[in-house]
């Protein structure tokens, strides 16, 4: 074989390599004799969260029933359910705060969550908005920022840091993207509660992770900023798994009209109600009825 | 953009402003030069000498503003209160202790090569951790390695079990209330309730001359100095940064991957053992040292000194320590019996109404004066 083919075969390989493949199943990578790289994330197989029969009891009380949940890489996933339908517990066994009885958590294909504590947890790539906005009120937004930044996590690299230039570039971005560009040196205490909620999912951009978790993420934004925050996490749909947990119907709305089809799941009481499109599920009686009362 | 870009993460982002540097600079010429000068060359008589009892008082008091830094350190950044520096304080002490008690040599009340409490004990060899404490570099290193190991298991443990708050800070309460029963029992070895005193040397020099009071004096505010230097410089890197995210929304801090317990560990280790070297530095120029310095009430009035000085500033501790310990050489000389009343109220006092101490006082009213000027 001539030397050009072989660069032209090495070529054609990277690039197949690099491919996203998001939702879909096999394709070269997906083949046998691949090695298992520990820590590494692994979405060959489609799903980039799994979730199976994750059972977690409070005191007699199952926060969660036999939960089994699949999100695939790239996808954006709304959650909704009413209030005690087990999301917040949800995230707490994917983000290693809380131990589930029984069931897997897995990412990807071969990390397995339910090992990692919480550091661990964000260290191979999950991000985790809470429901009340947590910023550091005595850090001004850069530093906030800053710490954010995906990077060295251990102490002794953490004393000797210096931010560089592409650090600096990347931080100058996201300040942009959430509209806080001129509040950089304010300390976070004194935004207001839509910028803090900003600020934080500024956060979660710096560490790049791969999945986001975003527990209401529009609770006390304006109407405008609602907006905004939509079409944020549309323009993350694809290179990012997101899963939003929220209440806000109108929310759900925008971030699913560009795709009528994209999967909604219903939560109650621990486990999945309904899964479907919009439509379908707001169709469903059974939904309706834990909507409405009985 | 270019703002950002170009601007520094906040104006401290380099070491210290230039006003800062002079006013170490000064603090290092007063310490270094000043004071040998005043003391030893300026006679007696003049309006400018400096008595042996302030030289003595200060370098008393340097040695109690290291442990407030060192307390700012761990409570003003990490918002760990420990109630048990004063622990480490005297384990510190106790291995310089161990070192002067062995430089007696045979000049003690029995003029035996043991120290008097031994002899009194009727011991007639060394006890085991006694093995190395004729030298003196062997002793130093005990000065680091005793508190910091014991801060380093201690924390491990505590920090890994997420114990936090109230809770930690009555446990290290416990633990230096344990340490001192263990510490005033004879047969440990560490002189009982009478501790160590009667040091007559230190490295063969006779220890009470006045040019020695001075060596260590400046010894003393040297270390002062540097401490303050390192400590502004590990605050203002991203470690201390991560310190200061921890105390105020530890779980947002672990979800963006740090892990608290190794910050926690690391500064919590090396407060106890500015601490330790603190009170290696307290012993020879005080001439003693026992458990006393290991009781609860020893390690409130270190939290006290930096509350009082404003905690998370640095400066504030040392200003905190030097006047509460200047009020009270004043107040136990005036009005001995009434020292505790007013330690009580201006803790509270501070508490309610000075939440960032006389340095947030201080800050407060230049601002309202630089306010007013520019109106």
């Amino acid at each position: 074989m001539t030397p050009e083919l072989l660069e032209a075969g090495a070529r054609a390989r990277e690039r197949l390599a690099q491919l996203p493949v998001p939702g879909l199943s096999g394709g070269r990578a997906a083949s046998y004799g691949r090695v298992v790289q520990p820590g590494v994330l692994d979405t060959t197989h489609g799903p980039i969260l799994y979730l199976d029969d994750i059972t977690v009891s409070f005191d007699g009380f199952k926060a969660l029933n036999a939960l089994s949940l699949a999100i695939e890489a790239g996808e954006l996933r709304c959650i909704i359910g009413p209030n005690g339908a087990g999301k917040t517990t949800m995230m707490d066994v994917i983000t290693g705060k809380t131990r589930p009885d029984a069931g897997q958590a897995y990412f990807g294909s071969t990390i397995d969550l339910l090992r990692l504590d919480e550091p661990g947890v964000a260290r191979v790539g999950i991000g985790r908005k809470f429901q009340k906005p947590s910023v550091f009120e005595q850090l001004t937004v850069f530093e906030n920022l800053e710490l954010a930044l995906a990077g060295d996590r251990r102490a002794l690299a953490a004393a000797l840091h210096r931010l560089n230039g592409t650090q600096r570039d990347r931080i100058a971005e996201v300040l942009l993207l959430i509209h806080l560009k001129d509040e950089a040196q304010r300390l976070a205490g004194l935004l207001s509660h839509g910028q803090k909620q900003w600020l934080e999912i500024g956060m979660l951009l710096m560490q790049d992770p791969r999945l986001l978790l975003l527990d209401e993420p529009v609770a006390g934004m304006t109407d405008e900023e609602t907006e905004r925050t939509a079409e944020l996490f549309l323009s993350l749909e694809g290179g990012h798994s997101l899963v939003v947990v929220e209440h806000d119907m109108s929310f759900i709305h925008a971030l699913t009209k560009d795709n009528p089809k994209k999967k909604v799941t219903v939560l109650h009481e621990g486990h999945v109600l309904a899964e479907g499109s919009l439509a379908e599920v707001q169709a469903n009686e059974q939904v309706v009825e834990v909507y409405l009362g009985r | 953009m270019s703002a950002v870009l170009t601007s520094p993460s906040r104006p401290s982002a380099q070491l210290m402003t230039p006003k800062t540097w002079s006013g170490v600079m000064a603090a290092t010429l007063a310490v270094a030069v000043l004071a040998p000068v005043l003391n030893l060359m300026v006679p007696e008589g003049s309006a400018f000498h400096l008595s042996d009892y302030a030289v003595g008082l200060i370098a008393k008091i340097m040695c109690y503003a290291i442990c407030a830094l060192a307390m700012d350190l761990i409570w003003g950044y990490a918002g760990i209160l420990s109630l048990g520096h004063g622990l480490f304080f005297a384990l510190g002490g106790y291995a310089m202790g161990m070192y002067l008690m062995r430089q007696i040599g045979s000049d003690g009340q029995y003029k035996s090569e043991m120290p008097d409490f031994m002899v009194f004990l009727n011991w007639k060899e060394f006890p085991w951790h006694w093995a190395l404490s004729d030298s003196f570099v062997a002793q130093m290193a005990l000065v680091v390695l005793a508190p910091g190991l014991l801060a380093f298991v201690f924390g491990y443990f505590a920090f890994r079990s997420r114990i936090k708050g109230v809770y930690f800070s009555i446990i290290t309460q416990a633990l230096t209330f344990a340490a001192m029963l263990l510490f005033f029992r004879n047969e440990t070895g560490f002189g009982g309730n009478n501790g160590f005193t009667d040091f007559k040397r230190i490295l063969g020099h006779p220890i009470a001359t006045p040019s020695m009071r001075m060596t260590l004096f400046v010894i003393t505010g040297l270390t002062l100095i540097g401490a303050f230097v390192g400590a502004r410089w590990l605050m203002g890197t991203k470690f201390g940064r991560v310190l200061q995210a921890i105390r105020d929304a530890e779980g947002r801090t672990m979800f963006i991957g740090y892990d608290p317990v190794a910050y926690k560990l690391a500064i919590w280790t090396l407060s106890a053992v500015l601490c330790g070297i603190a009170g290696a530095l307290y012993v020879p120029q005080v001439g003693i040292i026992n458990p006393s310095e290991m009781s609860p009430a020893a390690g409130i009035e270190i939290a006290i000194w930096a509350a009082v000085g404003g905690r998370g500033t640095l400066i504030g501790p040392i200003v905190g320590a030097f006047f509460v310990n200047g009020a009270k050489s004043w107040f136990t000389q005036a009005f001995p019996e009434f020292w505790l009343y007013f330690l009580g109220v201006l803790f509270i006092a501070v508490t309610l109404f000075l939440p960032n101490g006389i340095i947030g006082l201080w800050r407060q009213l230049r601002a309202r004066l630089g306010g007013k000027g520019r109106a």
